[in-house]
């Protein structure tokens, strides 16, 4: 009794329960898949990404990865990149995204993950950007082209102001590596669907499921996947092997093409209502093939 | 100045405090891959066999340290050697490392590469070294690099390489960069990052620098023959810096011989107006560490850690940050940085075509000006090597705007 307690105490001193793992929580016992949405702080202004925020949690997700802009995102598609450039020629700053987090905090308890690459973040200083993310009401970070071996002071800060750390797992990952990024990461595993930079396919990657099931054996934290998931067969193929889906490049393609923000937020919230209702049919039908 | 071991860099792709591997997760698995492919390949003595050979009898090797009689004594001071990689087939320094990593690549089995570049010699020696192999090669060129060195991309389209133009960012190296990192991540089964200059994640900087080395260890030979002594002064230009590397490399023991780096001053000191990344005590503003494309090294960023753009009116030398060695050897006092002008580099590309017959690329032309500016302070018998990293045909258009 009193052994089972201490290793409840401890469970919770490594993993305290934030803003993340209590939606996917309550994800899990609602059965549903959770739908995380990516959205680029900035583009075509801080006020317009609050609106559109504000009306993708109302919509259903369930997780709000905030795009901070960099000028060479490496990472990413043509769409994102676009965005990116949108919202540096508007004049976001990390520091500016940060205050955007303490805004959207005012009006919602969806929880927000700082999604950046790693120079904006060294600059301002990783002790100073970890005080002011958590200080502002955000509940993790991923930094896109940070590896587990270069992250050890990013992950001791980040810790220290209970922020999760999420890192990236791709399909050329080892065994051994998946290991050590399940280990590192909190909140979630952000699964990279194929080898590529973000941007919408027409279907995902046969060997997926493989993937998943593999870098499962590896963590008991929740699956996200990510890149080239735009339509309700994707969300519905993840359905029972996948704990959330994450959509971005799709959602900033709505943002590029609305004329005005609060049709930006109709359109992204419109997506997101479809592909969260297919995120829970593609769990029941699971639930119902294995029984 | 001290002398420092050349054992750099440690286990982790760090000099010093610069270095390291700052990528997409995709990209972890083919970085260890080409670490353990380039560890085997230098145990094996039929690796650096064949290279030799084709080092020799494709590219040219050795090139020449030739004296500059009229040059110096038109400066009335140094001895001035000129170390002549413009010799070379291709016309530069960068067939060195292409084939290096070309054999590399026939190694690891994969029949597609990938390149940037910036004034098209890396990329005409890439798709030189892709044809003599047999491999498909796609190179990424920003495209105000594609107007401003046009006769590159008619090279390499007739050497049967793809290249694709950028037109994101300042359209120039970087962009590039970007872009063939965007490519590799896609097709990392398929294709070799051919990376061009000391740049990138471990094991790049690296494995570039290895390739280049020859050259100081021929000229550390040459100089040797030529006057029984070492020389007093290694000068080179500095872009991601492998020509400067590929030079110093050798004679880093040496402590009596001081190395020079020259960067791009452009047209001004403030940020977007240069590329001088390591010559911040001649005035140039915007120089920081940071992390871009790959590692950890001085970087030109604003406040907030957005990549400036550069300007240089030479397109090998026109890049935000520098190879991570530099600035651990910036940081050692073991080498020193500084930069001159468009127009000084111009002036001095005419200067040399004048006096010794040899129009320099713009690249090289830098360091030609830095030896020009130094000549009076210099004593007679000072001995001086300069690094002739390339010939300046591609640059006729520019020069002819100029003169
Ligand atoms: C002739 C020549 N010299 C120098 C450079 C600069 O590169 P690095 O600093 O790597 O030698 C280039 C790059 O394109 C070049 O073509």
């Amino acid at each position: 009794m009193s052994e089972n307690f201490a290793t409840w105490q401890s469970a919770l001193a490594v993993q305290p329960a934030g803003r993340i793992a209590r939606r996917f929580r309550a994800l899990a016992e609602a059965g549903e898949m959770g739908l995380v949405a990516y959205i680029t702080a900035g583009d075509p202004s801080l006020a317009a990404t609050e609106k559109i925020v504000l009306a993708a949690a109302e919509a259903g997700a369930d997780v709000i990865e905030l795009g901070v802009p960099f000028s060479d995102p490496v990472a990413d598609g043509p769409t994102i990149q676009r965005a990116s450039d949108r919202a540096l020629r508007s004049g976001t700053t990390l520091a500016g995204v940060i205050e955007l987090v303490r805004r959207i905090r005012a009006n919602s308890e969806v929880p927000l993950v700082l999604f950046s690459y790693f120079n904006p973040i060294l600059q301002m200083g990783l002790e100073k950007f970890a005080a002011a993310a958590a200080a502002a009401g955000a509940d993790g970070v991923l930094a896109t082209d940070l590896t587990l071996e270069e992250a050890v002071e990013y992950r001791a800060a980040l810790q220290a102001h209970g922020l999760d750390t999420i890192f990236l797992a791709a399909p050329t990952s080892t065994d051994a590596r998946l290991a050590q990024i399940g280990a590192a990461s909190s909140g979630f595993l952000y699964v990279i669907s194929r080898a590529g930079v973000t941007g919408e396919r027409e279907a995902l990657p046969a060997d997926l499921p493989a993937l998943i099931r593999r870098a499962r054996k590896f963590t008991s934290l929740p699956i996200a996947v990510g890149f080239g998931i735009s339509l309700p067969t994707h969300v519905t193929v993840l359905g029972g092997i996948a704990d959330a889906a994450v959509v971005g490049s799709a959602l900033m393609a709505e943002v590029e093409k609305a004329a005005s923000t609060d049709e930006a937020a109709a359109a992204v919230a419109e997506r997101i209502r479809v592909l969260k209702s297919a995120a829970r049919t593609g769990v029941s039908r699971r639930s119902s093939e294995a029984s | 100045m001290s002398a420092i071991a050349p054992m750099v860099p440690d286990a982790r792709g760090r000099y010093g405090r610069y270095g390291g591997r700052y990528v997409p997760e995709t990209l972890m698995a083919p970085l260890e891959e080409l670490e353990r492919a380039y560890a085997a390949a230098r145990a094996d003595s039929s690796f650096q066999a064949e290279l030799d050979s084709l080092l020799h009898n494709f590219a040219g090797r050795p090139t020449p340290l030739q004296f500059a009689e009229r040059l110096s004594a038109y400066l009335g001071g140094p001895r001035i050697y000129i170390k002549r990689e413009d010799l070379l087939h291709t016309g530069a320094h960068k067939i060195n490392n292409a084939l290096g990593q070309g054999l590399l690549v026939t190694r690891m089995g994969k029949k597609r590469i990938i390149a940037e570049t910036g004034a098209g010699q890396h990329g005409v020696a890439t798709a030189t070294v892709a044809a003599k192999f047999g491999l498909t090669c796609t190179v990424y060129m920003g495209t105000e690099d594609m107007e401003r060195q046009r006769l590159n991309v008619f090279r390499m389209r007739l050497l049967g390489a793809e290249v694709v133009g950028v037109d994101s960012g300042s359209r120039t190296l970087k962009d590039a960069i970007n872009e063939a990192m965007r490519d590799w991540v896609t097709n990392v089964e398929s294709s070799h990052y051919l990376l061009g200059s000391v740049l990138g994640a471990h094991p790049y900087p690296q494995i570039v620098r290895d390739f280049q080395k020859v050259i100081g260890e021929e000229a550390r030979a040459q100089i040797a023959q030529a006057e029984g002594r070492l020389p007093d002064t290694l000068i080179a230009c500095v872009g991601g810096g492998s020509n400067a590397i590929g030079l110093f490399h050798a004679f880093l023991p040496d402590a009596s011989v001081r190395m020079i780096g020259v960067e791009a001053g452009g047209r001004g000191t403030t940020l977007g107006e240069h590329a001088a990344r390591l010559a911040a005590a001649s005035g140039f503003s915007g120089a920081r560490p940071g992390v871009l494309q790959g590692t950890y090294t001085y970087v030109l960023q604003n406040f907030d850690g957005q990549i400036a753009t550069t300007h240089s009116v030479s397109a090998g030398l026109d890049y935000p940050g520098v190879g991570p060695e530099h600035a651990w050897l910036a940081e050692q006092g073991r080498a020193e940085y500084c930069a001159v002008s468009d127009a000084e580099a111009v002036e001095a590309a005419r200067t040399l075509a004048r006096l010794e017959g040899i129009i320099p690329a713009l690249e090289s032309a830098h360091a030609l000006a830095e030896v020009i500016r130094r000549a009076p302070r210099m004593k007679k018998d000072e001995l001086v090597i300069l690094n002739l990293s390339g010939r300046g045909d591609k640059d006729m258009d520019i020069l002819s705007r100029y003169v």
